[in-house]
């Protein structure tokens, strides 16, 4: 028979997968590989959307999606990012944060175009780009900067194939947030070479030392600058699938084109559960996120006593502890580390090659877990050292 | 949520939380979490610590019922006066006055359903200003206290995920 696909077939598989696959045929183990929220989502929201299916709303939406929920989103922005949106048409509601970006890829990238991905960087991204039709090119981002992007690195990197920077701000795996200054400075660049602006901002509500900042809060930044975002994480609404994209109309209109073609619609009852999030449920996100606030802290102090050197994320539900110390590769000390203390992590080389001496631990898992897993973690570092 | 109630919380949910475990979490020193842990305990606001059982799993499982008492309250002091008198039996484990068809809803405990029915029959439904009492035993406790009993929720999350 004729091949199917071999640049798809070739592809690798995600250093996420090979680990899941191991953890999967083991018994007791306490994940801290989970990249999503241990809460269920709030009842009221669960309530809403049970409603909206008893009164028979279990059609197609708009392609755009709801306008209601546009407009609670558009509304929203404006209060959180100070950027508004018109509902009518910079505003895309979409099967999560993953359609989107795929969405926008798609939409953005003629062949051979060049998308700069700071690494360590979600899985999902080169991928995505690649499958687009584009190359990713890498910056590899560093502890000593607090993994935030080196500029002139990235001016570096800049051909006249670029089509734009993709930021993941609060970022997984890292948790390290952007600040105004750096993004003036990505502007600035993205400006001066006539570069897009990819921002996934799923993470933004996770912010726990200081309100998230947005490049979008760049005076100029509105024009080249595509938002992506969502509810899976500061909703703990991941298996409800529903992200939205926000931009330009004409970008917007493009990505709208290959929604409707391939997806029609964001599922109905997602949306209203987003609806009923935004409309009332405000005040239940920031309780998990005071909630994820404290376990982080309890997760920073409790590596750094037993030896794993690890900075104190500002945001999203992850923290990045170097393992360099204990003569492994990131695979072997999380191999290792599941088998004899039985705690799942992700190898922090699953985020790109600069990820390597590195270990992604998550902790959207309840404090009680978090502390079994250091104290198993210490035990197991002791002997390692 | 100011401190004080950020505390409350992590108590509640774990009332053998240290306080330099909460010192950790909330990111201020153990000082001043033992103080505010000291404060909230003599200002009563923290009556006493307890533990959440699951009498399902125990070999000899107490008896519960809930009692619907009316009740003509006494000139002057209202349900007080009845109420104090009803609280000292020992098979009295909780007492609340609630508002509706009845007046007190008493939760009695036993070792058997049988020592159950005889003190409501023998001592509660007895006791002077106690109009007329409707009992109902209780099954099975699903949640007590905010916290699930019957099930813990499974955590049904792929193990290693993106
Ligand atoms: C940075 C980042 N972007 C996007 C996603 C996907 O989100 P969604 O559930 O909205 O598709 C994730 C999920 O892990 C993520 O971490």
């Amino acid at each position: 028979m004729k091949p199917i696909n071999p640049f798809i077939q070739n592809m690798p598989q995600s250093g996420i997968r090979k680990f899941f696959d191991i953890v999967s045929t083991m018994e007791g183990v306490i994940s801290l590989g989970v990249g999503e929220p241990d809460f269920v989502t709030p009842w009221p929201m669960i309530s809403s959307a049970i409603d909206s299916m008893e009164m028979g709303k279990t059609s197609y939406t708009s392609n755009l999606g709801l306008l209601s929920l546009r407009q609670e989103i558009s509304k929203y922005l404006v209060k959180h990012i100070g950027v508004e949106y018109n509902p009518d048409n910079e505003i895309l509601i979409t099967v999560g944060v993953s359609e989107a970006m795929d969405l926008l890829m798609r939409a953005l990238i003629c062949p051979g175009d060049e998308i700069i991905v700071l690494e360590p960087s979600y899985v999902s991204y080169k991928p995505t780009i690649e499958m687009a039709g584009g190359v990713s090119v890498v910056l590899p981002c560093y502890e000593k900067d607090g993994f935030l992007p080196d500029l002139e690195e990235m001016r570096k990197l800049i051909t006249s194939k670029t089509k734009a920077i993709l930021l993941n701000f609060p970022s997984n795996p890292t948790g390290c947030v952007l600040n105004k200054e750096i993004n003036q400075k990505i502007y600035d660049l993205c400006e001066e070479k006539d570069l897009y602006i990819i921002s996934d901002e799923i993470y933004d509500r996770l912010t726990y030392d200081k309100e998230h900042e947005s490049i979008l809060q760049i005076k100029g930044a509105f024009d080249r600058t595509i938002l992506l975002n969502g509810f899976s994480k500061a909703f703990a609404m991941t298996g409800w699938r529903v992200g939205y994209a926000c931009g330009r109309g004409d970008i917007i209109k493009s990505m709208m084109k290959i929604h409707q073609y391939t997806m029609l619609c964001a599922p109905i009852s997602g949306q209203y559960c987003a609806l009923e999030a935004l409309r009332n449920c405000i005040s239940l996100s920031d309780e998990m996120v005071e909630e994820y606030r404290q376990r982080r802290n309890l997760i920073v102090k409790g590596f750094n006593d037993i030896g794993l050197k690890c900075h104190k994320p500002q945001g999203a539900f992850y923290v990045f502890p170097s393992v360099k110390d204990f003569g492994l590769t990131s695979e072997e000390f999380c191999k290792q580390l599941l088998y004899e203390a039985k705690v799942a992590t992700v190898p922090g080389n699953a985020f790109g090659e600069c990820g390597e001496g590195y270990i992604r631990c998550s902790y959207a898992t309840s404090k009680k877990k978090i502390i079994k897993a250091i104290d198993k973690i210490g035990e197991f570092v002791s002997k390692a050292k | 949520m100011d401190i004080r109630d950020k505390i409350i919380k992590i108590l509640h949910e774990d009332a053998r939380t240290t306080d330099a475990q909460i010192a950790i979490m909330l990111d201020i020193e153990e000082d001043e979490a033992r103080k505010i842990r000291k404060e909230l305990e003599n200002s009563d606001i923290i009556k006493k610590y307890s533990v959440v059982i699951d009498s399902e799993k125990l070999d000899e499982q107490p008896v519960f019922a809930f009692i619907d008492c009316k009740v003509t309250p006494t000139k002057g002091v209202g349900y007080d006066d009845i109420a104090k008198k009803i609280y000292k039996f020992p098979e009295v484990h909780s007492l609340f006055l609630v508002s509706g068809v009845c007046d007190l809803r008493v939760v009695v405990k036993g070792k058997t359903m049988q020592d159950v029915a005889f003190f409501v029959a023998e001592k509660l439904a007895r006791e002077e200003g106690i109009l007329s009492v409707q009992s109902s035993f209780l099954l099975r406790t699903y949640k007590s206290d905010g916290n699930l009993i019957f099930e813990e929720p499974k955590d049904e999350r792929l193990q290693v995920s993106p």
